[in-house]
């Protein structure tokens, strides 16, 4: 395969499986606490580093797991030691990031990470770093990762879906019948950490954010289902990756960047023009109504 | 350890910079304090992200670094940002969470792609602008200080000349739209200055971590204090204090990033308000929960003693009694009753006799005050909607004796019906005590 298509490869997993996870987030309404576990992964992965001393892949995924889940108890904790839960996530989040990068510049000679990595990533480098096993040349490491947490993410969908469903559009009622209800809230928050850490290499800790909540955002405006909305954020997730790559090649810009902000972009249309949620939508049906009753 | 710090002071540069810190540590936490009333405090965090596009604009239209161009493109990027999260919130069923976490990305997004077209331009590598990624005190110059500090001023003195105005449009906005002021105008100035304080912090702090300069020292300052007026003084006071420590750590160490110094700072400050802080802290509220605790036990052990009394007196039996059979109407564990009665035992209002207890006299007046207080507040639990105008503080702090005549009349009355009222008289019972040591005289 080409250079371009590992690329496109690689951002189209990011987006499919943030699109997935992303949907959930969302109806939880719980998408800052996605964004603040995307900042606090960094801190996961550097105290990976320090105590494994090797950037392979699965200790990275194990250190930020632990710091997302941490960061999700931390933020349950404060807000029910009476901290408003705006300002607990805001606590938690910039804490320990602030301590991520503090190691990091303090580490900095060691890391191989450097801190602009980590905001932005780096998907061109993506193709480079292949993962060979008996000399065989396997392809983007990275690419083999982000397949692993897709595939994995999918599974634990697979078999929790009705749990998740339910937990998620009527959690009193997920209780009442027994559902794990706790325990699928952390099942959730470690699909967004290891969905993100996964993601890190290729677009960086703020874009993830970017990938996980507007497709799904996005979704939300064009459907009631939850199983299109899923479909419908895999593909928005998808055509923003490919779109901000050749938007990214046509003016030399960062492909993460460009791929956030196609996705916006999609956002803003499907905002103006969709057809049930939209705001042209909703003007026609008021001009309906009013010309019905005069 | 100190003759450093008092070098680095030395240091005309760093007095400038540890100027300008505290006074963007005193606005942040003022207004920090009202974004956080109002439960915006995360609106505060995509401003500061959303700032990136703006600063990049700016750089692109005016070709060098300026301070003043740069506040004004971040302020311009930030407010447009508020402007569409509030639209996305009011035109569509995307809720604000999700519509804060949508608008910061997409717009710090753009603000990496204007930043990647700036790196390739010809004078791309000394703009600087990755300082405000992080922020980077130590490269503010002593123009950036004097544009930061005076901006820092004007704000706090609008918060301080229209505080009456804010504090009454952020605690109740109806009233303020009810009384004439025009909450409007001032939900856009309040934004505006929150963006305005968030923007001079950029340089210093960095657009990812600004966000904790309103939020920390204002949730900070709320455990201390339940007047607004003293929440923004211990606010403003704390981010003055995260920012001078953040500097001088900073400017010592040459390679730590200030905001992230500054930002932990902060947080220790709240995490010390957390567990300290008098009322609010987890330290006051373990010593009043367990104060709770043992008096409820007390309560229990007193209540339980008088409950098997009443029904053994009317039923003439004995007034004596097995720790086992008060756990069993009661339960309550073996150890935390043997404490308990030994501790009534002191007070006098309860004896032991070999296995068995007994109340005192005192301990049948203590007792029945005990269980009258109790009973009354369950008959009023369930005809709490006939008494709704007694207004109760709080469910714990229930005391019939300061309870109108009339109400408590009603309120026995309703008892009676329900046959609760305590039937062992506390002055009978001393006769009875009395009768019963009489009898084994006799005996």
């Amino acid at each position: 395969m080409s250079y371009g298509a590992w690329i496109i490869l690689t951002g189209s997993l990011v987006g499919v499986s943030c699109g997935i996870v992303g949907c959930f987030l969302i109806l939880r309404k719980m998408a800052m606490l996605a964004d603040a576990i995307s900042h606090t992964v960094l801190l996961g992965i550097v105290l990976a580093y320090l105590v494994s001393h090797s950037l392979e892949g699965i200790y990275m995924l194990v250190g930020a797991g632990i710091i997302g889940l941490l960061t999700a108890f931390l933020v349950q904790v404060l807000d029910t030691s009476g901290v408003q839960s705006d300002a607990a996530i805001g606590v938690v989040f910039t804490s320990l990031f602030a301590l991520g990068v503090i190691l990091l510049s303090a580490f900095a000679g060691k890391v191989h990470l450097d801190v602009n990595h980590a905001l932005m990533g780096e998907i061109t480098f993506i193709p480079w770093d292949t993962l060979t096993i008996n000399g065989m040349d396997l392809g983007p490491s990275a690419v083999w990762m982000l397949g692993f947490v897709l595939i994995l993410n999918l599974i634990l969908i697979f078999f929790f879906y009705k749990e998740i469903k339910i937990s998620s559009f009527d959690p009193a009622m997920a209780t009442a019948i027994g559902i794990p209800v706790i325990f699928i809230h952390y099942l959730l928050m470690s699909m967004v950490s290891i969905t993100t850490v996964a993601s890190f290499d290729s677009v960086g800790a703020i874009l993830v954010v970017a990938m996980l909540i507007v497709p799904g955002a996005t979704a939300y405006l064009l459907t009631d289902r939850l199983i299109i909305m899923l479909c419908i954020s895999a593909v928005i997730g998808v055509a923003s990756a490919v779109g901000g790559y050749y938007a990214a090649l046509a003016w030399n810009i960062s492909i993460s960047g460009s791929m956030a902000s196609i996705a916006g972009l999609i956002f803003g249309l499907t905002f103006i023009l969709s057809p049930k949620h939209g705001l042209l939508g909703k003007v026609l049906a008021r001009r309906s109504i009013s010309t019905q009753h005069s | 350890m100190w003759n450093e710090i008092l070098l680095t002071l030395q240091d005309a540069n760093t007095q400038w910079v540890l100027f300008g810190s505290i006074l963007l540590g005193i606005a942040s936490g003022v207004l920090g304090s009202f974004a956080l009333l109002r439960k915006q405090s995360l609106i505060g965090d995509a401003m500061a992200h959303a700032a990136l596009p703006g600063i990049c604009i700016a750089f692109l239209l005016y070709g060098t670094k300026s301070i003043g161009w740069f506040l004004i493109g971040a302020a311009l990027s930030g407010l447009l940002a508020t402007y569409f999260i509030q639209s996305i919130i009011h035109h569509s069923r995307i809720k604000e969470d999700t519509a804060i976490g949508l608008v910061l990305s997409v717009f710090f997004g753009f603000g990496i792609v204007l930043l990647t077209k700036i790196a390739q331009s010809e004078n791309g590598n000394q703009s600087g602008l990755d300082d405000f990624i992080f922020g980077q005190a130590a490269s503010l110059v002593g123009n950036d200080v004097k544009v930061i500090s005076s901006v820092a001023i004007v704000l706090l003195i609008i918060t301080y000349l229209l505080f009456k105005e804010l504090k009454l449009f952020t605690f109740d906005r109806q009233f303020a739209k009810g009384i004439g002021l025009p909450t409007g105008l001032l939900n856009a100035l309040l934004m505006t200055l929150i963006v305005s304080a968030v923007v001079i912090g950029l340089q210093a702090v960095g657009v990812i971590l600004m966000a904790a300069m309103l939020i920390t020292p204002a949730i900070s300052a709320r455990y201390w204090t339940d007047r607004l007026d003293r929440m923004v003084i211990i606010a403003g006071g704390i981010g003055a204090l995260s920012g001078t420590l953040g500097t001088i750590l900073s400017s010592m160490a040459n390679s730590l990033p200030t905001g992230p110094v500054i930002v932990i700072a902060a947080t220790l400050m709240f995490l010390f308000s957390l567990v300290f802080a008098p009322k609010r802290g987890l330290v006051s509220k373990g010593v009043k929960l367990y104060k709770l605790r043992k008096e409820v036990a007390r309560e229990t052990v007193l209540q339980t003693l008088y409950d098997l009394t009443e029904s053994t007196t009317t039923s003439g039996g004995e007034i004596e009694f097995t720790p086992q059979a008060i756990a069993e109407r009661r339960p309550m564990s073996d150890r935390k009753l043997q404490a308990n009665l030994l501790s009534l035992e002191k007070e006098g209002l309860v004896v032991n006799s070999g296995d068995k207890w007994k109340l005192t006299s005192n301990g049948a007046v203590e007792s029945y005050e005990i269980t009258l207080n109790n009973r009354l507040f369950e008959t009023y639990l369930m005809y709490e909607m006939k008494f709704a105008h007694l207004q109760l503080a709080a469910n714990d702090s229930w005391n019939y004796k300061e309870l109108s005549a009339e109400t408590l009349n009603e309120l026995k009355g309703y008892m009676a019906v329900h046959d609760r009222t305590p039937k062992l008289d506390p002055e009978l019972f001393a006769t009875f005590g009395n009768h019963d040591e009489q009898k084994r005289e006799v005996n």
